[in-house]
Order: C-alpha cells, then structure tokens, then sequence
C-alpha cells in the first residue's frame, strides 16, 4: 500500500504506530449547522516553539491559540517529580483573533481581490511579542501581537470637564492661539517665547498617575508588502536568517527584507515571453529550514527545484531538479494533472523535502534527484474516478502535507474529513488513516497492505460498526475508502516537537495527539 | 484636582497630553519634553518624570521612538553631565523594545549620552548597563549591546576591558543571527577603542569567525569590517590578517559577498600598500570585473576609477583598462551604464596620451550605446572628458547622440537630455550650440508631453543666464514669440510660461519692449486659460517693471480681464491688481 518493501524486510527500528486520540475540537460544527463561507479555515500553522497555533480563514480573520497544559502548571518537571498525573497531551486555548485583510477591489485591473487568508508564517518571537505574517493572493502583512496595558489615568493636572469650561478664559488671556481637538481637548503654541521658567520648576504641575495593570492583547500591523505580486500569492516563508522571507505567486518568487516594504526582489521569473508558451506554473515555494541560501519550489508539472541563492542574483537556473518521470505507458489525459505539486515541505533536518499531488505523498532525499525516496498512496482509489474528479473541479483540490518534527512520519489531508498519517522511516508501515471528527479511529479499517502490528492498534481502538450519518453516505467503496468531495480536508499541521496534529475540516480545527 | 494657575494652563494640558488616548496627543507631548522638564525643575525631572517615562514603556512605536530621540539630548534638563545616568534606564529598556528603529534610536542616544559622562560614571552606570544589555532574555537587548561597547570601553578599568572583550566575542557567535550581524556591523567601531595589542590577537580572532558564519548576511557584514579594520592595523598585520580574508572573500560563493567585495576593495589598497597591492587585490578586482553576475559587475565598474586612482597609470592601463574595454561592451545594460557613469575620471588617471588612444574609443562606443541610461550618463559626466581631451574631438560624436536623445521616443530620456544642456552649452560654447543645438530647445517647446515643454522654458531661462540677455536677445526671444502665433492654446500657454522665466533675466528695458507687447495681446486670447494665464503672468512682471508702465499698460489690461464673462479670469485678474495696489503702496 505504501509502496515499501516487502513486508518480512521490515526494519527493526521503525518505531510502533501511533494510536491517535481526540484531543481538542475549535468551532465544533452541531448537528444540522450549516457552515459560513467565510468561516471556513484556509490556514493553519504552529510557531517554532509549538507554543502557538495560528489559523486564518476565508473571512480574512486569524485566529489565535496558545498552549496551556505548560505554563498553566508551572514547571512540567517539577510536577512530574511530584508524581501527579500530568496531561501528556499539548493542550491549547483560544487567545486572540483578528481581522487581518480585508476584501478589496483593484480598480486598474477590475479585479476583486478575496480577503481569504492563504497562508501564516511565525516570525521570530521577541519580548514577548508575537509576530507573523499573513497573506492573501495579492498583499502580505506583518502583525505584531503583543499585551498592552490597559490604561486608567487618575490624577490629572486638569479635570477634563473643567477644561471645557477653561475654553473660554484660557483663549482670551496670554495662553496663546489654540486649536480645539476633535477629541474634545486643546492644544496651543507651548512655548512663549518670553515664558520663563523658574529654576525649581512649578510645584503645582504633576504627571498623571496611571492605575489599572489589566492587559489585554492588541495586534497591530506593522508593515503591508503590496504591489509586487500580478498573480495569486500561493505561498511565503522565512529565511532562517530573521531578516528576510520570500513570497511565491505563480510565475514569480519575489525575496523581501521584513524591515522593508517599499521593495521587493524578483528572484524567480518563470513567465514565458509570449504567454501562450507556458506550461508550467510555480505551486508552492519553501525555504530550508536552516540554510539560508537555498530555496525550493515546485511546479504544476511536479518538479521540484532547489535554488542556491548564492549563484546568482536571479535564479533561473536551479542548482537541482527533483522529479519523477512515470511511465509512458500509464499516461492518460489526467497524468498532468495530478502529477501537479500542490504543497512542499522541508523536514527539520533539512536534508529531506516531502511533496503532495493529487494522488500521492512523496518524501525526497536532497542528495537524490533520481526519485523519491518514498511514495506513500494517498488517493489511489480515486484514480478509476478521475473523469468525475475532472467535471467537478475536486482534481485541482490543493492539500498541504506536513512533516512530524522528528521527521518519522508524515500527514496530509483527504476526501471525507479524512486524513491520512505514514511512517517513513526505512521499513516502517505505519499507515493511517483519521477522521477529523472527536472519534479519529472509527475509520481505520483493514487493508490487505497493513501489518500486524499496526492491526494490533486497531484492536484497541472500539470500532463503530454502526452505518454512518447522511452527509457522510456518498461513495463508500468495499475497502471503506469514501470520497465525499465536499468535505475535504485540505489544511493541517503537524506540532513541532510533540505527535500533535492540527486539521481544519471546515470552519472546525480539531486537534490530535499519540 | 489642582488648581492650575492660568499662565501654567498649556504646560498641564501638555503634560496631562502625555497620557491621552489620541496618540498625535502624546507624540506632540514627547516632543516637547524639554519643556514639561523646565516646568517641572531639574530635581522633580530626575525623581518623578524619567521614572514615569520608565515606567510607560508600552506605547506605540511611534511615541518610543519619539522619546528615544529627546532624551538623547536630555542632560540639561536632568541636572547637568553628573546626573546623566538617570537618563539611562529608560534608554536601557528603550533598548530592548522590538521595533529596529526605536532601539537604534535609543542606542544612539546612550552613545550621545555616554560620550559625554565622566570616566567613572560610566564605569558605574555605562559598563553594568552594557551588560545587562548583552546577557539580555531576547535577542533585541544583545542587538542593542553590540553598539554600545565603543563608548564603554575606553574609559573601563583593565579587568572590565578583558570582560568586555569576551562578551562581545561571545555576542559574535550568539545563536540569533541578527545578534552576529549587529555584532559584524559594530566590530570596526568597536576595534577602533581596543588596544593594538588585543586588537592583533583577540579581535581578530572574532573576525576570523565571523568571515566563516554559515549565514550570509553575517559575512557580508564581515566584508564591511575588512576595511574599517584594515585602517586600524599596521600594513604588514593588514597583510597577514586581512588581505587573505578578502582574497578568499572575493571567490566566495556567495555573489552578494562577492558584490561587497567589489564595493570595498579600493578602501583595502592603502591599508595593504602597493607591492600587496599590485600581487593581490589587481588579480582579485580584475576577478570580480568578470564575474559571472551581472551585479557584481555592476558594483566593480561603478569604483572602476576610484580603484585607478589608487594604482599607478601603468598598473591601470595594463590590469584594469582591457577589463573596462569588455564592460564597454557587456551583456548587461546596467554594466554599462555603471561604466558610463564614472569611466570619464579615469582620463586624468591615464593621461592625455592613453586617453585618446584607449579611452576614447570605449568612451565614443559607450556614447552609440543602445540604451539612453548609458548615453546619458556619459553626458552627464562631460566635463571631466573635455578637461582632458578638449571639445574638438568629442564635438563630432557627441551632436548625433544628443540630437538622438532629444528625439528619444521615452519623455523621461528627452526630460534628462533637456537637464544637461545648460551643462553642454557652457561647455561646448556659443558657436557650437548655436550651430546645433539651437532648433533642438526650440523644438522642445513644443513636445507633446507637458514636463518637457515645462522642462524646455526652464532651460530657456537657463541659457539666457549662461549667455547673457543680448544673445538671448538674438537667438531666443523671436523664436520664442515667434510661437505665441501657435494654434493650440496648450502651446500658447507654454509660451506664457517662457516669457515670465525670461522677463527677470533680460531686464526691465527688454521685457517692456518685447515682452509686454506679447503678453498684453494674449489677453485677448479667446481661450480663459490663456487670460488667466495672462493675469498670473503680468502679476509675475509687477516687480520687475518701471511703475508707470506698471499704471499705464499693466493696469488696464487687468481691469479689463477683471471684467470677463469667465470666472476664473477675473479671479486672477483681481489676485493680480491686489499686487499692482500693493508695489503702488510703499510709495
């Protein structure tokens, strides 16, 4: 099934699968409740410390979550010391939410341009302050998320209804011309020239004593990178320098200094003289997680190409090509299609790149062009269904595909809120199939592929053998693979330190542990 | 509430402003500062105001930044230089603050400050602020740190000196890459405080390390120290240290080191002497001339003559003019076009000699080029060729490129070429431009586009200055009120236009025998906006003008526009005659 070895070869070391278990469930949709467009989750990223959680929507909204299973019990390891039973699961509350762009109409083009949020990036944590980065098809922001005071003042010089009845004796004595203030205050020209001050200062003056210590967290946009892009931005990413990121739309990979707005780089241009030769458009684009010159990115023709930044100021030679060539035999008027990458994703390690298209996962080894280093099956069963996939739209879905943070497996989404967990260590054949749903287990189902070991973990799981609700009776084939197009999960993020997943299936963010 | 004395009203409102809601409010209190502190007194500034700018550190980068700027120069206000370190703490946290632009803010300002403390306070104050700084929780106060050990240094004792050196060097290899850059950034300032001594042994060893971060960005900065410390060592320890840095540097594999490289080489040849000179940093430079990226030759070309004024004429003529021979000629538009902008200063380099024989023939192909940029570059540099090999050769090649370039379909090109005839002219002289380039101004006027028809009265102006009224007198004036007669009234306009840049030049006695005329017969122009016109450009010739011809023609021809049917004439009919009243006034 997942396209390893046989399976006596297996190798000792892979480690057992995971069993998987409903942890939290955000926006849980109730019976019946119809889901608002805007409402839908288009985003989902963890930050580098797996502390925060970001999700954006098709309302151009992000939204926050922090984790609290941590910091809520202090020290994790003074209290395991105390032997209490602690949560082992990360545990995450809502923080924060946003409106970070809206929809806008560009009128040169007449164009409407969604407020849907495309993609999130963290930035660098500093003081305590959040910042990212999100994006939609045209303009990116930088948000700054950080707890303000909220402020009392007590203790004025003037009392504010006294200074209204001030106005008119301050204006006709030597105060000096004023102007009122929309706000209901005054200012005037502060320095008379001939105001002297006497050497001890004035006793009566006082600062204002501010009271209250309340906090409450404000985002603030710090800065708009527009105007750069003439296609759908389809993804960003920081470099691991801090100091600069890239946004990819689909001919053009354009390189930004966070500090910078007004100016951009175009570092990739794969538009073609004459439009009507091209072929091949830019999906997705990722920097290496820890070199700072290197760059991928990868085409609707399912190529990969890593770039070295270090070559030349525009890249249009990539310094490897990773791609796969199927046999010309199995070709057919779909192969194109789904051969198309929709999202790439360096492992922590950097040394490897997985890739999703239409049917498969693929983890590749940098130091390998030739071919991947594993295939994993994602929609296999789908591929007699590709004409009906074609006529309405499902074949061009996009899923994102993430990587755990020991590098050991690999996610991405399906059909039917479904998705779908393989190990990729050498020998391992750990494959899974969840639903996002509180009961993530209920569809793992026996397949001629799967070991024993990972039937045995099925064993644990209580099956609900029950026939399943209305929305969910489309197609289910004799393996129990369903395809309920419209219910896709195309967005998830796999924690980086811990076996936490985080999936949007609709307008709900339902997150796992093992 | 107090009672505030009315006289004191402003100064609480600026002072209760500094809490307002309205954050135009409390920048405009911060700006002020300096007078909240006079109000409150040096003692009362020292104990409640500082500590309350401490305290009500989270506003808006804006207001931060505001106030990192007036507590730089703060001193007076807290008492004089030996009540300085109370302006640090807040500073200190100014210094932390997320934004780059606050910190560097605050980081400027406590240089400003500790400049100025005494030799002990710093050590009391400064150095322990330093610290703190540099052993910060977030990566921002490191940042910060890294420009704050210049001014710490000098005055610390030895034990300090040692401590500080350390840190810094631990700052150099800190996890967070902005700290290293911040680190790179300030290792020659920084060095520059250090004793020879440390400065052979310690700090070159935290160079060292930085030319070999793994990220760019840390070495490009690197490239920068490579000249700042270059100036700070003896020639034989730049030799050694240094030189093989930046010859390793110039092949790195990076193109962005690369291009530092090439930006800054010229800055290492006196630090190294010649002989170094000549065997390492001619072949690296050559090098980077042909480099395969278009920007790193773009840097080379751009310091092609600050580099040959350091050598010697032959090393130049034989190393770098058969490289610059190749740039003339590059793929790349922006190649050239750097070349062409500073390829005229080598001619004093070479010498008369090797200027006609080699430069000349690159300079003449530069000047055919293809792209406008190129050629205009070269023409904007024209005086320093005509310095060397005299306008008579040059004459013959230059007339069809700038005829070309006046004709050049893109309005930008035709706007620069327009800039550099005042240029041209004083240089070529009256005959040539007379012959040549005369028509060319006159045609220009009448451009399609309104910027060059703008531009074109404006260089009209110029030239009369250049040449005097009585050549404008001849070559000028007719062609110009020649057009007056122009069928489209935008032309007329333009004409208008000339005729109010030229009146102050050519003087009272012209302006009322030529000029006057035209412009008073234009207001019986059918079109208003060239009436109006009339009326601002009358208005413009009141001063200019004896009195009484003020009164006899100007007058009536005012209240006559004054009375027509179009609003907007007798607008500026009326605006005009106020001026006539008022020049009427003082007499």
């Amino acid at each position: 099934m997942n396209g390893k070895g046989p399976e006596d070869a297996r190798d000792p070391a892979a480690p057992p699968a995971l069993e998987w278990k409903f942890a939290q469930v955000f926006g849980e949709r109730t019976a019946g409740e119809e889901v608002q467009e805007v409402d839908i989750i288009s985003a989902i990223e963890f930050d580098k410390s797996g502390d925060h959680l970001a999700t954006g929507d098709r309302g151009g909204r992000v939204v926050l979550f922090e984790r609290t299973d941590v910091r809520a019990h202090g020290c994790r390891r003074d209290l395991e010391r105390l032997d209490y039973p602690v949560s082992r699961h990360p545990e995450f509350r809502y923080q924060t939410e946003f409106q970070s762009h809206e929809p806008e109409f560009d009128y040169l083009k007449s164009l409407e341009i969604e407020e849907k949020i495309n993609k999130i990036r963290w930035c660098q944590t500093a003081n305590s302050a959040l910042f990212l980065l999100s994006t939609n098809d045209k303009t990116i922001k930088f948000w700054k998320v950080q707890e303000k005071k909220v402020k009392r003042i007590s203790e004025m010089n003037l009392d504010p209804s006294q200074a209204g009845g001030n106005d008119s004796s301050a204006s006709s004595s030597t105060a000096g011309p004023r102007a009122c203030l929309p706000n209901g205050g005054c200012s005037y020209n502060y320095m008379c020239n001939d105001f002297s001050f006497p050497p001890g200062g004035f006793p009566s003056l006082r600062l204002p004593v501010v009271a209250g210590q309340e906090t409450s967290l404000v985002a603030k946009c710090r800065r708009i990178y527009a105007h750069a892009h003439d296609y759908h931005i389809n993804s960003i990413s920081n470099n691991s320098d801090g100091e600069t990121f890239i946004s990819a739309d689909d001919l053009r990979i354009n390189l930004w200094n966070l500090e910078i707005s007004n100016q951009s780089f175009n570092i990739v241009d794969v538009k073609p003289a004459n439009m009507e030769d091209l072929t091949e458009v830019i999906t997705s684009a990722e920097f290496h997680p820890t070199h700072c010159n290197t760059l991928a990115y990868s085409s609707s023709k399912g190529s990969i190409r890593l770039l070295d930044l270090r070559q030349s100021a525009l890249c249009d030679n990539h310094s490897q090509l990773f791609e796969e060539h199927e046999a010309s035999s199995s070709r057919s008027f779909f192969t194109e299609i789904i051969a198309s990458i929709s999202d790439i994703k360096f492992g922590k390690d950097g040394r490897h790149i997985l890739s999703r298209d239409y049917m498969t996962l693929k983890l590749w080894d940098i130091n390998m062009d030739s071919r991947p280093v594993a295939t994993f099956q994602v929609h296999e069963y789908l591929r007699p269904k590709l004409c009906d996939l074609y006529e309405n739209d499902s074949i061009f879905d996009k899923f994102e595909c993430c990587l755990s943070g020991d590098g050991l497996r690999v996610a991405t989404g399906s059909y039917s809120n479904l998705f779908r967990v393989f190990g990729c260590v050498a020998g391992s054949t750990e494959a899974m199939t969840l639903e996002a749903s509180k009961n993530p287990m209920r569809r793992q189902v026996q397949s001629p592929a799967r070991t024993a070991r990972s039937l045995s973990s099925l064993t644990r799981v209580v099956r609900r053998d029950q026939p399943v609700a209305g929305a969910e009776s489309p197609g289910i084939d004799a393996n129990g693979n369903s395809y309920d197009f419209t219910t896709k999960l195309l967005h998830l993020a796999w924690h980086p330190t811990e076996n936490s997943i985080a999936c949007a299936a609709a307008n709900s963010l339902y997150m796992y542990y093992a | 509430m107090a009672m505030i004395d009315e006289p004191l009203y402003p100064i609480a409102i600026l002072i209760d402003e500094l809490k307002n809601e309205d954050i135009q409010l409390r920048l405009n209190s911060i700006r002020r500062l300096s007078t909240i502190a006079r109000a409150l007194g040096e003692e009362r500034t020292r104990k409640e105001l500082i500590p309350f700018l401490s305290e009500n550190n989270d506003d808006d980068d804006e207001v931060l930044l505001a106030m990192a700027e007036e507590l730089g120069v703060f001193i007076p206000y807290v008492g004089g230089v030996e009540y300085a370190h109370v302006l640090l703490p807040p500073l200190e946290t100014l210094c932390t603050v997320e934004e780059t632009c606050v910190r560097d803010k605050a980081v400027e300002s406590l240089c400003r400050i500790g400049a100025q403390m005494k030799e002990n306070d710093l050590v009391d104050w400064f150095v322990p602020l330093v610290k703190r700084l540099a052993a910060g929780e977030w990566f921002t106060a490191r940042v910060s740190s890294c420009g704050l050990f210049h001014i710490a240094y000098s005055s610390a004792p030895d034990h300090l000196k040692t401590e500080l050196r350390s840190i810094y060097g631990q700052l150099c290899q800190d996890d967070m890459p902005m700290v290293r850059r911040a680190a790179a950034t300030n290792l020659g300032k920084f060095a520059a405080t250090v004793e020879p001594s440390h400065l052979k042994t310690e700090i070159m060893s935290i160079f060292e390390d930085l030319t070999q971060d793994d990220q760019d960005s840390v070495r490009l900065l690197a490239v920068e120290g490579c000249a700042a410390l270059g100036k700070l060592l003896e020639p034989q320890d730049c030799v050694t240290h240094i030189l093989p840095v930046i010859v390793n540097f110039s092949q790195d594999k990076s193109w962005r080191v690369r291009y530092m490289v090439a930006n800054q080489l010229y800055e290492l040849c006196e630090a190294v002497g010649p002989e170094p000179t000549r065997a390492d940093l001619v072949p690296a430079y050559v090098r980077l001339l042909r480099d395969n990226e278009a920007e790193v030759r773009i840097a080379a070309a751009g310091k092609v003559t600050k580099f040959c004024r350091i050598l010697s004429p032959q090393l130049a003529i034989q190393h770098i003019l058969p490289c610059v021979k190749e740039l003339s000629s590059d793929s790349s538009q922006h190649v050239r076009s750097a070349l062409a902008s500073v390829i005229m200063g080598m001619a004093p380099v070479l010498g008369k000699d090797a200027t006609i024989e080699q430069l000349l023939p690159i300079f003449l192909s530069l000047l055919k080029d293809e792209f406008p940029d190129v050629r205009l570059n070269i023409i904007s540099k024209l005086d320093q060729v005509n310095q060397v090999i005299g306008i008579d050769l040059l004459s013959q090649s230059l007339l069809p490129a700038i005829v070309e370039l006046a004709e050049d379909r893109h309005w930008r090109v035709r706007l620069a070429i327009i800039e550099y005839i005042p240029l041209l002219a004083s240089q070529l002289g009256v005959g040539f431009f007379d012959d040549k380039l005369g028509a060319l101004c006159m045609q220009w006027l009448e451009d399609k586009v309104f910027s060059i028809r703008d531009a074109a009265a404006n260089n009209l102006k110029r030239l009369a200055e250049e040449f005097g009224p009585e050549w404008a007198m001849q070559h000028i004036i007719p062609q110009v009120l020649d057009k007056i007669n122009n069928p489209h009234y935008l032309y007329r306009m333009t004409i208008l236009h000339a005729i109010s840049l030229l009146a102050p030049v050519m003087g009272a006695d012209i302006t009322c025998q030529k000029l006057l005329p035209v412009v008073i017969a234009s207001s019986k122009d059918r079109v208003p906006n060239i009436k109006f016109n009339v009326a601002k450009v009358l208005q413009s010739l009141v001063p200019i003008l004896d009195q009484s011809v003020v009164e006899s023609t100007i007058r009536p021809c005012l209240v006559e526009l004054s009375e027509d049917p179009d609003v907007d004439v007798r607008y500026f009919a009326s605006q005009a005659l106020q001026a006539c009243d008022q020049v009427m006034m003082p007499s």
